[in-house]
């Protein structure tokens, strides 16, 4: 037997008779909510941004599992099987306070524009060449992205029910492009909720079988203490195996600059496939709370998804063997599916299927349906052809969401022939967020920067992480792939500003009076603030509140894992 | 709060707020979420019930989950989650708009 199929072996999962019915009676319950929502789609509007009239709590929830794709879920369960504790950082530093400043600070911006797209709100501040720029990278990279995420459901349903690969990328993205067809942005955030507590529903019974075999949370640390990590891999704080930086300081610092500042608020401050959700909202004030209310899962998260990844570190053979240097034919990549196959006995495991597949097709509905936006409006309706009815608009979203997934059909096997993905989506990254970032916090507190100097740094910042990233490749600057990435990302981020800053000042800014509500010197404070009135009334609905709460709890996760 | 100041295009752009109060079309007509969700925590947890029920001792499982019948266990929590859901939905049925939280005053 050659190494592949003994690890094919290894991996395959003997899914019975009611398994299969698990998932199958999960899936006709989500093409049903598409059908349903159909009936109730009359604009573009509707269609894209579901009618601006979701409850916070959904919304929220649909932000953080739009966030929580099957690459996010495999990849970390990977990570927590190879570095511990430290992957948390992801979740905490990496996330929470650039998810607290994004529902603070820069939703009354983003809603209260009433952009229906980030590329659109950076029409309102700078210019359309800005806005068109960005539209277009955005819909270049929401296409590969969506490629990445179908071609890993496609090697899960390979490797774990013995589909073959031809197969299974078409399928998925039929199923996919069903249920957004018909019903938009509705049907793709309500399933994304359903997706949520199905996702909770393998992570939680892995994580509690996987330690009651291993004799509990003392048990588990005496086992990963006793592994080829040591203690080091109990405890989040220098990081060093995660940033790979030898220096315990430098490794704090890159994780505190690299990731808690640059990265993070690049990616959750800007990145439309979970802003867009909070841009459905119904009302300002739960336009705010969406990313707040998703930050308490993302916070929690790591809990069932990195001890997890230990688990399976301790447990599994094959990854003992890994881990201790060895080569077994399985890759970290492969956590999940093996700690899904060693602990959860038919029937769960059914669930745990139907969650996997949830999880992947979430990241590629993320994906698609905000392709759909930005090009409805930013590329088709701003740019091409303006000024049609509106029912030819709403044509164009649902003949776009058809292309979208047929071009990730294409894109899934351009990423098939790439060597590690979760390193390929880390350059994309650095490359698109961390510069747009550069020019979004540039443009919300200096009222004197230009369309113009947007674009530039915009362009500029790409092209400063896409240098970065081909010296690291080529070894020039010789640093691990994450390091690279961090390094990247800043250097995106601090050439789109420079850039942007010199632009600037030798170009003219748009009047004051355009900028009311896009940048915070001019905008009263009275229309950052919302009614809080009827839906919007109570004091466990302040967002000031839902953001301190969830940094404290943060903090308090980090004392109990330090 | 910032009210539309680009009145040039095109499309109904629906005010949020109070003013929100009729959607731009009916996707108040979708179904209720909650109800979904507790239909299929319902479904899966029968199905693990009966599952943990007939099979969640046999030694094969046993040895898997570390001792425990955890078709069982999880079922039980998916109907009770189920439950929780379905009560919600009774005490704060579908308005207009989708209902706040429960917990309201």
């Amino acid at each position: 037997m050659t190494a592949a199929a003994q690890a094919n072996d290894i991996l395959r999962l003997h899914p019975d008779v009611v398994d299969y019915l698990l998932v199958a009676f999960y899936f006709a319950l989500v093409l049903g909510i598409g059908f349903a929502a159909r009936r109730s789609v009359s604009s573009s509007l509707d269609f894209l941004l579901s009618g601006r009239a979701m409850p916070a709590w959904i919304t929220g929830l649909a932000f953080i599992s739009a966030n929580l794709g099957a690459i996010e879920l495999i990849g970390f369960v990977a990570n927590g099987a190879r570095y511990g504790i430290a992957s948390a950082h992801y979740y905490w530093i990496g996330a929470i306070p650039a998810m607290v400043f994004l529902g603070l600070v820069m939703m009354p911006f983003y809603y209260g524009s009433r952009a229906r797209s980030v590329p659109e709100f950076l029409r309102k501040r700078f210019d359309r060449t800005t806005q068109r720029v960005q539209a277009v990278i955005f819909a270049l990279s929401s296409v590969l992205i969506a490629g990445v995420n179908l071609f890993s459901l496609a090697l899960v349903l390979e490797a774990l029910l013995g589909w073959p690969l031809l197969a299974a990328i078409p399928i998925a993205a039929v199923v996919v492009l069903l249920y957004i067809s018909f019903g938009g942005l509705s049907a793709a955030i309500y399933s994304e909720v359903l997706q949520f507590f199905l996702i909770l529903g393998l992570l939680i019974p892995i994580t509690i079988a996987g330690l009651s075999r291993v004799g509990g949370w003392s048990g588990l640390k005496a086992a990963v203490t006793a592994g080829p990590g040591g203690a080091a891999q109990l405890s989040a704080w220098p990081g060093t195996p995660l940033t790979e930086i030898a220096d315990p300081v430098l490794s704090v610092i890159g994780i505190v600059f690299g990731l808690g500042f640059v990265l993070s608020f690049g990616y959750w401050t800007t990145n439309f496939a979970e802003v867009q959700r909070a841009l459905s909202a119904k009302s300002m004030s739960a336009a705010c709370r969406t990313p707040l209310i998703g930050a308490y899962p993302k916070a929690l998260i790591p809990l069932v998804i990195i001890i997890p990844g230990m688990l399976a570190a301790v447990l599994i053979p094959a990854l003992k063997t890994l881990k201790a240097g060895g080569d077994s034919g399985v890759t970290y990549n492969n956590a999940l599916s093996l700690l899904i196959k060693e602990v959860l006995p038919n029937g769960i495991l059914g669930v745990a299927i139907a969650g996997l597949l949830a999880a992947f097709m979430a990241g590629m509905a993320a994906n698609i349906s905000s392709l759909n936006t930005v090009f409805t409006y930013d590329i088709w309706q701003d740019w091409l052809k303006p000024d049609q009815p509106d029912s030819y608009y709403l044509k164009v979203g649902r003949t776009v969401t058809v292309i979208g997934c047929f071009l990730a059909i294409g894109t899934a096997f351009i990423a098939s022939g790439s060597s590690n993905l979760m390193d390929y989506l880390q350059a994309l990254f650095s490359f698109f967020n961390a510069p747009l970032f550069a020019i979004f916090i540039l443009g919300l507190f200096w009222k004197r920067m230009t369309g113009t100097s947007a674009w530039v740094g915009l362009l500029c910042g790409t092209a400063a992480a896409v240098i970065i990233d081909t010296l690291v490749r080529t070894n020039v600057i010789v640093l691990s792939s994450q390091a690279g990435s961090f390094v990247g990302a800043s250097a995106a981020f601090v050439v789109g500003v420079g850039v942007a800053i010199a632009v600037s000042l030798v170009t003219t800014p748009k009047p004051d009076r355009e900028l009311v509500g896009l940048v915070w010197s001019l905008t009263p404070k009275s229309s950052r603030e919302h009614p809080i009135e009827r839906d919007d009334a109570g004091w466990y609905r302040s967002p000031s509140l839902l953001g301190a709460g969830v940094l404290v709890i943060t903090v308090i996760l980090y004392i109990i894992f330090a | 709060m910032p009210r539309s100041r680009d009145n040039a295009r095109p499309q109904p752009i629906p005010t949020s707020g109070p003013a929100a109060q009729t959607p731009p079309s009916r996707s108040s007509s979708l179904f209720d979420l909650r109800s979904v969700i507790a239909l299929l925590f319902g479904v899966y947890g029968l199905v693990l019930l009966i599952m943990g029920i007939i099979s969640g001792d046999a030694p094969a499982n046993l040895a898997k989950t570390g001792g425990m019948n955890l078709n069982l266990d999880v079922g039980i929590a998916m109907l009770i989650t189920a439950a929780l859901f379905a009560l919600w939905v009774r005490l704060r049925p579908l308005r207009i708009i989708t209902p706040p939280p429960p917990d309201q005053r």
